[in-house]
């Protein structure tokens, strides 16, 4: 094994993904409506100019660590590593980030860009309402006006993230249609946007939709990775054997693989919601009971009929309640890069009591899923 | 010749633009979507387009997503409708257009589906949330069976987009006169005339201007400078207040025919 001073500066091959039609393999893609086009064009030239642009970068940095706290804690799970018996486990604190979510990373950058291209409005969806949270931070930081839209379901579970994004001066549009849950939330998202495109941005909060938001938003995100992997050299000397994230639309999960994807050594799995078990229909596990077509603008695994008719999903957690999956989780899937599986409700509830009792950390119900 | 090219060559020869509504297929029944049909026909639609329900439509308003529940209610799906294009055809030869979003299709299989397309007796397709140029496949296999394929200009799409839409467009061009959603409203956007002269200039084929037109005025005004005037919520909420009844299609015969009136009437003032 190198030292870990040559590890942190191993050159990196270039990423070939994603290609100029925002395509991972066959995955991704931009199949909107065509007046959605010239918007996406837009964005991606003005978040590519973002990115070189040393202002922006700074003004980003700063807030990345004077607003949202970064970088976040990599925590050795003592307890529960002498509990399990087997490997050394780590936990990366992202509920530690402003707001009590990786959201925060993409949110800021995206409402940054916004402010930029000189949006004065802000729109979102959100499923366990930490997006809309995340959001509607950024907005009262920057003073965007906020609109976000969230299933009435999941409105009633996660009634507490409903008073945040208000007290935070965002206005929380309830959507009663369809499965009323985080997919129907995309939905009036988008047909919000394509009505008020000129003035508004819609900030989107996963690695999934259409081409450029997998990648703006896998970029926001992987600065996850890029501080754990610093950091868990300095702790160990060494790369993780194992990386494991859970994947609604896979944000997070990105945000930690994208910095080790090529550590060949590193094995890397995201764990999915098997909600009551994929055999029973009520899940959302996309790699076991999916197939590849397009929801939301991109070429991915969906869960559907044989119709492709879009299918109601089922999770204890609002934020892996998703029938689809972002594109390049797709591709990672399809060359065997990243493993995934899945953990069944009563699995991820039990994870949640054990990291709840055994270090004090009371996780996510979406993050208990990577635990179990 | 496809069916479409043949309604507009002969309208264009009389200086007349055309008629097209749009309803929501097997909302609430397929029977009633056929009678329906013939009604349209007969009150003089020139095109029929027929939607194909989705359970995500994000390009629709709430009428539009209403009747698609309807519908699938019914699990009425894709083969459905292109098997009610068949049984229509034995009847009708009224130029008819599948209006879908892209995961039925893609379920279906893109090179089956334009197959049946052609054997049922489909003219054009129009796929609402596929852009020209991100499946070629599609436009490949729609063209080789002779099936139209429409696709959708916007308020917008810059100069660059209209001549790739122009070009990849058959049948006719379907404008999106304002951005949103589908859905009833009360005024006609100013750049409507504008933006359909701008797609003229790259492409013979027949433009048609959609999304809000639900008057007789409207239509009257609209069909002045476009080659087609599609209404589609004003008539899909009709249909959804009567449903089932036996007296839906003569309601729907009854709408529209001021429509198709107003629509023929217009003056052109743009020469097609």
């Amino acid at each position: 094994m190198p030292s870990s001073e040559v590890l942190s500066k191993t050159p990196r091959k270039p990423y070939p993904f994603p290609d100029s039609r925002g395509r991972f393999g066959r995955f991704g893609g931009r199949y909107v409506p065509e007046t959605l086009m010239h918007p996406l064009m837009e964005l991606e030239a003005a978040y590519n100019k973002a990115q070189s642009d040393p202002e922006f970068i700074g003004e980003l940095a700063a807030l990345r660590k004077h607003y949202i706290g970064r970088p976040t804690p990599l925590y050795f799970a003592k307890r529960l590593t002498e509990h399990l018996g087997g490997a050394k486990i780590y936990f990366k604190r992202e509920d530690l980030a402003h707001t009590g979510a990786h959201k925060i990373n993409n949110a800021l950058g995206q409402s940054l860009l916004a402010k930029r291209m000189g949006k004065r409005r802000v729109i979102a969806e959100t499923g366990a309402g930490q997006h809309g949270v995340a959001t509607a931070t950024a907005c009262a930081l920057l003073g965007l006006e906020c609109e976000v839209y969230m299933g009435t379901e999941d409105m009633e579970r996660q009634k507490l993230n409903v008073c945040r994004m208000r007290l935070l001066g965002s206005k929380v549009t309830p959507v009663d249609s369809g499965t009323k849950t985080l997919k129907d939330a995309i939905n009036e998202a988008m047909r919000d946007w394509v009505t008020n495109v000129a003035d508004t941005h819609y900030v989107l909060g996963t690695v999934e939709g259409p081409h450029p938001y997998p990648v703006i938003c896998r970029d926001f995100q992987k600065v996850i990775g890029e501080e754990a992997r610093c950091q868990i050299l300095e702790a160990e000397g060494r790369l993780p054997d194992l990386l494991i994230a859970c994947v609604g639309g896979g944000s997070n999960a990105i945000g930690l693989f994208f910095e080790f994807i090529q550590d060949e050594s590193v094995r890397m799995i995201g764990v999915e919601a098997g909600g009551h078990g994929p055999a029973t229909g009520m899940h959302a596990a996309r790699f076991a009971g999916g197939v590849v077509g397009m929801l939301h603008g991109a070429m991915s695994y969906v869960l559907q009929d044989e119709n492709g008719q879009i299918m109601g999903t089922h999770s204890v957690s609002a934020g892996l309640d998703y029938p689809s999956i972002g594109p390049e989780h797709s591709y990672w899937h399809d060359i065997g890069r990243v493993e995934y599986a899945y953990a069944n409700d009563d699995e991820a509830l039990a994870a949640f009591t054990m990291a709840s009792r055994m270090e004090g950390i009371i996780p996510a119900l979406e993050s208990a899923h990577a635990i179990a | 010749m496809n069916r479409i090219d043949q309604k507009f060559q002969a309208l264009a020869a009389k200086g007349e633009t055309a008629f097209i509504p749009y309803i929501t297929a097997g909302d609430p029944t397929l029977s009633q979507t056929a009678r329906i049909v013939l009604e349209l026909e007969r009150a003089g639609c020139d095109v029929i387009e027929l939607g194909v329900p989705f359970s995500d439509p994000i390009a629709d308003g709430v009428v539009n997503q209403e009747a698609a529940q309807r519908a699938l209610l019914h699990n009425v799906t894709l083969h459905d409708v292109v098997a009610l294009v068949r049984d229509l055809r034995k009847t009708s030869q009224v130029p008819l257009v599948l209006f879908t979003y892209y995961n039925p299709v893609l379920a279906y299989g893109v090179e089956a589906f334009a197959k049946d397309c052609k054997d049922a007796g489909v003219d054009g397709v129009l796929c609402v949330d596929l852009p020209p140029g991100e499946d070629e496949q599609y436009k490949r296999s729609l063209d080789a069976n002779g099936i139209a394929t429409v696709f959708l200009a916007a308020p917008t799409s810059t100069a660059d987009r209209i001549a790739l839409i122009a070009k990849q467009s058959s049948g006719f061009v379907y404008y999106v006169s304002r951005t949103g959603v589908t859905g009833e409203r009360t005024d006609i956007v100013s750049t409507v005339q504008g933006m359909v002269a701008a797609i003229k200039e790259h492409t013979s084929t027949p433009v048609a201007v959609g999304f809000g037109i639900s008057t007789p005025a409207q239509a009257s005004e609209v069909a002045g400078y476009a080659d087609g005037v599609i209404v589609g919520s004003a008539i899909v909420r009709l249909v959804g207040q009567y449903g089932e009844a036996p007296e839906t299609p003569a309601k729907v015969y009854e709408f529209v025919k001021p429509l198709v009136d107003a629509t023929k009437s217009a003056h052109r003032t743009a020469s097609v």
